[in-house]
């Protein structure tokens, strides 16, 4: 009997051991790339932070290309992750057909909104933290010209670039903005090779600040103006310490924090629309040691107004998506 | 230098290139500080010990038989077309067309439409590096491969620019009317009493493709057409002098292998996505050449190589996602040593079956004196 009782308990706490390893949180990161210093490196990092502060674990995945997403996405809701995080638009589409079949799994988006009651999206207002960076650019270019490089062709990244200029034209209200897009297709996320061609093709124009807004293609972007000795700006994750002395600065989009709120949220994540803007911190730009000498106390001061300003309302960056047109800017 | 027994060349050759293969991968996987054994373990659970595995792995194989057929076509009558990833893709198109454009009152029309427009879609691609060959002598290696990249960029631009959904942001067509999917396996078994896992896309393409292996078959050896092709790969001067036209050979040859390798778009893109993506092919047009290959371009065992693609496939996949059993915790294996592994069963079981079978034949000769 007593045999018997001990078995049962063991056998209930093994399967409680099971459910409690079985609700670990998973991310997918988008073809870019895992370790692409940026988008889904930034998603990475919350992920970590949420694990070391936890002492969980979590599952990962990254995508091999546009195909296996359907696949991804139930395998690991079959294998019973919850909550499932994905980086990237691109997952929106297959998200909307999948999150209908497993109703008990939480899922969440980052950059789309899919609107499923298990889903929880999570949009950032990257034209905010764009024009504080393009007021920087604005400040900071000797030649009165500027550059933009994004990854894919989207109205996502138009976004960014629009941001961009408006920052740049209320620095500089004379200056000039070439922008540039890699490619059509999801492989202009990962193709650093093309990013430092086009840095290459704007310096020659006269640009001498550039930002790239192209996940692991700008990387390319940066050892490109290292080499000419001209300024870059990364994005998404703080990409400063890359070449110091020559990172201006970096676009802050805290996709980590995104990442970090929803596995700490776990199985009760809340679903709905989650917007990340300037005022909760979504955004921003990366001021540490290494850019520290390229940026003047004036330069600084002027952008710290300006934060304030969109802050206060004071100041309204236009949203490309909101009717694909952009004052600032021709695409 | 004796030949080797028939059995050996078909079973035993393939066996030994896969033993090799696995070591190697082993060896690999060991290098980046993971344990073989659970990784082995766990692609073939993951393919081949669940339901849901299986139906992968055969979704999988089905793409990777239609495209080694259309391969094995074009080879029977020396002509190594490596477009099948480029034709595939123009096959992805037709079923788009088909499924996009036009109200069918049933899927089976649906199915039939598809085929159709896939397979005209994919033979096209074929014709001109075909007609190039035949009339101007281009090298069909060259052309077919070409013809991959203007397929690409060809597909690009069309999502890009036309196909995509007003206000979408992923270059993809809009999904498929629901009334088109396919019969997945669990339907087609479910008519039948059996329950199967309802989550992979296997579905009604894997019976068409069998058929299609046994219609090749009988086509290559019981028909007027298979035996010109066949004479005319064999020994071209005796197929001429025999009364059999070079062109038209080459024309049919390269026809037949394009719009096969188109039928793969209907599995993958009808039967899988339900909406025409980027990369919709998933490289089943290369893995189509090393499963010919495999097969020995002989349908019964391209079959059995597609299977085993279709295993490597989906372990792959799981592969990403594996964990070890004794500590739960994930092995670490990035997305591109999983490539390097793909890369490397393809390279010993497709290209180096002659470093197997030079010694394995020495040894049958000293073994039968």
């Amino acid at each position: 009997m007593t045999l018997m009782k001990s078995l049962l308990g063991a056998s209930a706490l093994l399967a409680l051991g099971t459910v409690a390893a079985l609700a670990e949180p998973a991310i997918i990161y988008d073809v870019g790339g895992k370790n692409d210093k940026s988008f889904n490196e930034a998603a990475f990092n919350g992920a970590t932070k949420w694990a070391t502060e936890t002492g969980g674990t979590f599952k990962e995945l990254e995508m091999q290309n546009e195909a296996q997403r359907e696949q991804a996405l139930r395998q690991l809701a079959e294998s019973g992750a919850n909550p499932i995080v994905m980086t990237g638009f691109a997952f929106g589409d297959t998200l909307g057909a999948v999150a209908p079949d497993y109703p008990d799994t939480k899922f969440a988006i980052i950059d789309m909104v899919v609107d499923q009651p298990n889903v929880k999206s999570v949009v950032f207002t990257e034209e905010q933290g764009s024009y504080l960076v393009g007021m920087m650019a604005g400040l900071a270019s000797k030649t009165g010209t500027v550059g933009f490089i994004g990854g894919m062709d989207i109205p996502l990244i138009r976004k960014f670039g629009c941001g961009y200029a408006q920052g740049v034209m209320a620095a500089n209200p004379e200056a000039k903005v070439v922008l540039n897009m890699t490619g059509t297709d999801g492989s202009a996320w990962n193709n650093p090779v093309k990013g430092a061609e086009i840095a290459k093709s704007q310096q020659s124009q006269g640009a001498d600040v550039i930002y790239a807004a192209a996940g692991a293609t700008g990387v390319g972007v940066l050892q490109a103006a290292a080499d000419l000795k001209i300024l870059s700006i990364g994005v998404d994750s703080n990409q400063n310490y890359i070449h110091p002395g020559s990172v201006l600065t970096s676009m802050l989009k805290r996709v980590d924090n995104a990442v970090y709120e929803a596995f700490k949220e776990g199985a009760d994540l809340k679903a709905g629309i989650n917007v990340m803007d300037l005022a909760a911190g979504g955004v921003d730009y990366a001021m540490d040691d290494n850019n520290a000498p390229l940026v003047t106390d004036d330069m600084k001061a002027k952008v710290e107004a300006a934060k304030a300003a969109i802050i206060s309302g004071e100041v309204k960056v236009h949203d490309y998506m909101s009717d694909n047109t952009c004052p600032a800017a021709q695409f | 230098m004796t030949k080797l027994p028939r059995w050996a060349d078909v079973v035993l050759v393939p066996l030994i290139c896969l033993l090799i293969a696995f070591v190697f991968c082993g060896l690999l996987i060991a290098a980046i500080g993971q344990n073989p054994w659970v990784a082995l373990t766990s692609m073939i659970q993951g393919s081949l010990g669940t339901q849901s595995g299986w139906g992968y792995t055969l979704f999988y194989a089905t793409n990777f038989l239609l495209t080694g057929l259309g391969v094995s076509i074009a080879f029977h009558a020396s002509l190594f077309n490596i477009g099948g990833e480029g034709q595939a893709t123009l096959g992805g198109l037709g079923v788009a067309v088909a499924c996009l454009f036009i109200p069918w009152p049933h899927w089976s029309l649906a199915l039939l439409g598809s085929i159709t427009l896939s397979a005209l879609f994919g033979a096209l691609w074929a014709l001109i590096p075909a007609w190039l060959q035949a009339k101007r002598g281009s090298h069909i290696v060259i052309t077919t491969m070409m013809f991959n990249f203007i397929a690409y960029a060809l597909i690009s631009y069309l999502l890009v620019n036309v196909l995509r959904p007003e206000g979408a942001m992923d270059p993809a067509t809009a999904r498929f009317d629901k009334a088109f999917n396919l019969p997945k396996l669990a339907d087609i078994f479910g008519v039948m009493g059996i329950p199967f896992s309802k989550a992979p896309p296997a579905n009604i393409m894997l019976f068409v493709a069998l058929a299609l292996a046994v219609a090749t078959w009988a086509l290559l050896w019981h028909t007027r057409l298979g035996y010109a092709i066949r004479a005319f790969g064999k020994q071209e001067k005796a197929a001429v002098y025999a009364g059999i036209s070079p062109v038209r050979i080459t024309l049919y040859a390269l026809l037949l292998s394009g719009g096969i390798s188109g039928l793969m778009a209907v599995n993958a893109v009808q039967g899988g996505a339900h909406r025409l993506v980027m990369n919709s092919v998933e490289g089943a047009g290369f893995i189509g050449i090393a499963v010919a290959l495999m097969g020995r371009n002989h349908p019964f065992g391209i079959v059995l190589a597609s299977l085993l693609f279709g295993f490597l496939f989906q372990g792959g996949a799981q592969l990403a996602m594996a964990s070890d059993p004794v500590t739960g915790e994930q092995l670490k294996i990035p997305r591109e040593v999983i490539t390097v592994l793909q890369a490397l069963v393809i390279l010993f079981t497709g290209a180096l079956p002659y470093m197997v079978q030079r010694p394995l034949e020495k040894l049958f000769a000293r073994g039968g004196r």
